[in-house]
């Protein structure tokens, strides 16, 4: 669905991304694992063509996405990031509905499709439809973000440190619907975050970049055992 | 009775030339605005000469206007042709601030939701800057209002006729009824567009 070959991204001398080879399997939860300045966010924006590696292909459903109309692209790749970015000027009910209004979908069809989001993350709608972002709070800011990722049914969604902002309790409870429902839809998702407990929480698989490396890919249930300097540092603050 | 209808055509003259002046100030500092923010290394230039502009004493301005051919002379088109010139650089300056100080990352989602470019500047770069635009639409039509009582100097008309005028002949009177006009319009200039600005705000 989305793969990396032999990726590479530098900034004049500095190099941020070496050789990322990585295949996100249609379906599946790939969760970004590494600290600040790991690469992690910067592999994720190529995905919906916000950074092009300067060597190596990003494939998206097997299509490079230099070759992409990166509008369409975008289009079909729900994005989340930990500012949410919802537009100030927009209600709720139009921040949702944004997407689908660029595709040109009936205006009926949208509301429908707004109200569905609303309830499947417990906002009641009628509560929230006409609210304006700074209404909301931290966490229903952010599930907004994800309905609006949501809002179009895009196959692919990238979540870059989602819920980092939010306090324990908050993002304990978003975790929890963000798993019932990506267990549900069945989307293929990156999930980066620097939280070892979130990545095993809701990866199927984590993927640990260290200083623009990949050094492992394991599934949360061997991720205890893995070895290597920088998986086992991760081991450590888990501890 | 005529003195009153005097001051009443002047003060339309005058009202009339602002708006002229700070139109086409708005139309062409706007559109400026937008294209610096797409380029950045322009941004100096074109920033440093409305800068300039603003700092030309006025009456000089008018008077170096004069000898131009084609744009210069006497008249009120040379007037207005200054009046632009000092108006230029509050709309410019404000476009640019508005809508470089969108959230960034109000920004990127836009762009990750596979927005064009035009579609982010209209929907959402402009609704976010048009507070700041409008603020700076208000202080260039507050300025020109004064500014426009030295368009008199070179026959632009308006209320600083009467002031030209009672300078001339030391009558207080003249220049108190050039005077008192002008701040009423700048005040209820002042007024209305800020109002207007509290309405249009989405924030």
């Amino acid at each position: 669905m989305v793969e990396f070959r032999d990726v590479s991204y530098r900034i004049g001398a500095k190099q941020i991304l070496s050789h990322l080879d990585l295949a996100i399997e249609a379906g599946e939860t790939l969760v970004l694992l590494g600290r600040s300045g790991s690469g992690k966010t910067t592999a994720l924006k190529m995905v919906n063509g916000l950074i092009m590696p300067t060597a190596g292909l990003v494939l998206v459903e097997g299509k490079p996405t230099t070759e992409w109309n990166l509008v369409r692209l975008r289009r079909r790749i729900g994005y989340v990031i930990q500012d949410v970015g919802l537009f100030p000027h927009f209600t709720v009910a139009q921040n949702i509905g944004l997407v689908p209004r660029l595709e040109t979908w009936e205006p009926q069809r949208i509301a429908r499709r707004t109200a569905e989001l609303l309830a499947m993350l417990d906002l009641p709608p009628e509560q929230y439809l006409h609210r304006y972002p700074r209404e909301l709070s931290g966490g229903q800011r952010q599930r907004i973000g994800v309905a609006r990722a949501l809002a179009a049914d895009p196959p692919v969604l990238l979540f870059d440190e989602p819920f980092g902002a939010l306090d324990p309790v908050t993002r304990h409870e978003i975790q929890q619907q963000f798993l019932r429902i990506s267990r549900s839809l069945g989307k293929t998702a990156i999930f980066v975050t620097h939280d070892a407990r979130e990545g095993m929480l809701l990866g199927r698989r984590i993927g640990l970049l260290s200083a623009g490396r990949l050094e492992t890919v394991v599934e949360p249930a061997g991720f205890m055992q893995a070895r290597g300097a920088e998986v086992e540092a991760f081991q450590a603050s888990l501890a | 009775m005529t003195q009153f209808g005097e001051i009443w055509e002047a003060t339309l003259e005058h009202i009339g030339m602002v708006l002229i002046a700070v139109g086409i100030a708005s139309a062409i500092g706007i559109a400026l605005g937008i294209a610096l923010t797409r380029r950045p290394g322009l941004r100096r230039w074109v920033l440093g000469f409305a800068g300039v502009m603003q700092t030309v004493p006025s009456l000089a301005l008018f008077g170096f206007l004069i000898p131009i051919p084609f744009i210069g002379g006497i008249g009120k088109r040379t007037a207005i042709l200054a009046l632009v010139l000092y108006a230029l650089l509050p709309v410019l300056r404000n476009t640019l601030t508005g809508i470089l100080g969108v959230d960034p990352a109000v920004r990127e989602s836009a762009l990750a939701m596979g927005m064009t470019e035009r579609q982010i500047l209209w929907e959402v770069e402009l609704p976010l800057a048009s507070r700041m635009i409008l603020a700076g639409i208000r202080v260039a039509t507050v300025t020109t209002i004064g500014t426009a009582t030295i368009a008199a100097a070179i026959g632009g008309g308006g209320l600083g006729v009467f002031i030209f005028r009672g300078l001339a002949s030391v009558d207080s009177a003249q220049i108190l009824a050039g005077a008192i006009p002008a701040a009423c319009i700048a005040l209820a200039a002042e007024g209305g567009l800020g109002w207007i600005e509290r309405k249009l705000s989405p924030l």
